[in-house]
């Protein structure tokens, strides 16, 4: 295997990735929401018009039944990180999503957080 | 719907019990096994996600000009271990080559903190990694994977060959084990936790 390859570099990889692009294309961008990597996402109790949506956004939807995070959905859907988020951004511009922002270093966290973390860990 | 909450976003997020997230970086040289690390301590197989990126690392938000010449994909690995009903630990093993470092930017931004793969095979290959975390001040371990057939170390041979100050943790692992894995998060979030009391 190729050093760029193990790297992830997707040299025909474009391809996959500009049907998203067009789709994206126009769309309200996600200013509103500025989703992580690791803002967590789940979906709303609320009545989806699917005919209004991208098939993507169905997916996502169904997928998000289930709280997880923006690179897990884009892991799943196989979709980039970059268009998952302006895809979220607009459902939950919608009421369709909600999104929680993870700790960051300005909402860091703290003792009892990190209390929770080790013993975490110490269980798995 | 009227509302008169002051963030109707928050009150939803705790009805629905969504999990906040924390993240930790597993970074070090090609191959030093962050992969391997990501997978021996997930819960799940290790995931993949692409994230699109131009040279200069734009807002990963904006994507005018994505079509342009530049344009890259990168693949990272993560892991995920949930900690409790409300909070989800995730670990991202981290672009190892150099032409991947704008990336870590984004990635580092909020991370708890990071492992330092070491690979005692090249144990130089580790030193842009352990610069980086430094100057951006973020709390990191240095995790000395420790290969079969190559030279081995003590953590303080490696310590003194990589100028690792005092206060940041060096220790030995094997990567494939999820029990020498653990120690690696546990030494990792104990030094979190110092710094913070430390600083209180
Ligand atoms: N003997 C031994 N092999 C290891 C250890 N850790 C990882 N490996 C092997 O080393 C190889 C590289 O490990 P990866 O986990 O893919 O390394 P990586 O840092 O993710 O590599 P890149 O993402 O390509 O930079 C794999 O074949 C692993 O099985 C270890 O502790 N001991
Ligand atoms: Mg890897």
């Amino acid at each position: 295997m190729s050093e760029s390859n193990d790297a992830g570099l997707n040299a025909d990889g474009m391809g996959s990735v500009v049907r998203p692009y067009i789709l994206t294309e126009g769309r309200q961008r996600s200013d509103a929401v500025r989703l992580d990597m690791v803002s967590v996402v789940i979906a709303a109790r609320a009545e989806v018009d699917e005919m209004a949506l991208e098939p993507e956004q169905v997916r996502i939807l169904e997928l998000c039944r289930r709280a997880q995070s923006v690179a897990e959905v884009s892991a799943h859907l196989d979709i980039p990180v970059a268009v998952v988020k302006v895809l979220l951004g607009d459902l939950i511009g919608r009421g369709y999503v909600l999104a929680r922002a993870p700790y960051t270093s300005e909402s860091p966290v703290n003792r009892d957080v990190l209390q929770a973390v080790l013993d975490g860990i110490q269980r798995l | 719907m009227a509302s008169n909450d002051s963030d109707p976003r928050a009150s939803a997020a705790e009805e629905e019990h969504i999990p906040a997230a924390i993240k930790i970086l597993v970074a070090g040289g090609f191959g030093a096994g962050k992969t391997t690390m990501v997978g021996s301590v997930s819960e799940v197989a290790p995931l993949r996600t692409e994230e699109v990126m131009t040279e200069a690392s734009l807002g990963v938000d904006d994507l005018s000009g994505i079509e342009a010449k530049g344009t890259t994909t990168v693949a990272l690995d993560f892991g995920r271990i949930t900690i409790n009903d409300d909070l989800v630990l995730y670990m991202f093993g981290t672009p190892g080559q150099q032409r991947f470092w704008f990336m870590w930017e984004e990635l580092a931004l909020g991370a708890l903190g990071a492992v330092v793969l070491a690979d005692t095979r090249r144990l130089e290959t580790c030193f842009p990694a352990v610069d980086f975390f430094e100057r951006r001040g973020l709390p990191f371990v240095v995790a000395v994977n420790c290969f079969e057939g190559a030279h081995s170390y003590s953590a303080d041979e490696v310590r003194s060959a990589l100028s690792i100050p005092e206060g940041i943790p060096v220790v030995l692992c094997d990567a494939r084990s999820r029990a020498s894995s653990k120690e690696v998060l546990l030494t990792l979030v104990r030094s979190v936790a110092d710094r913070m009391a430390a600083t209180a």
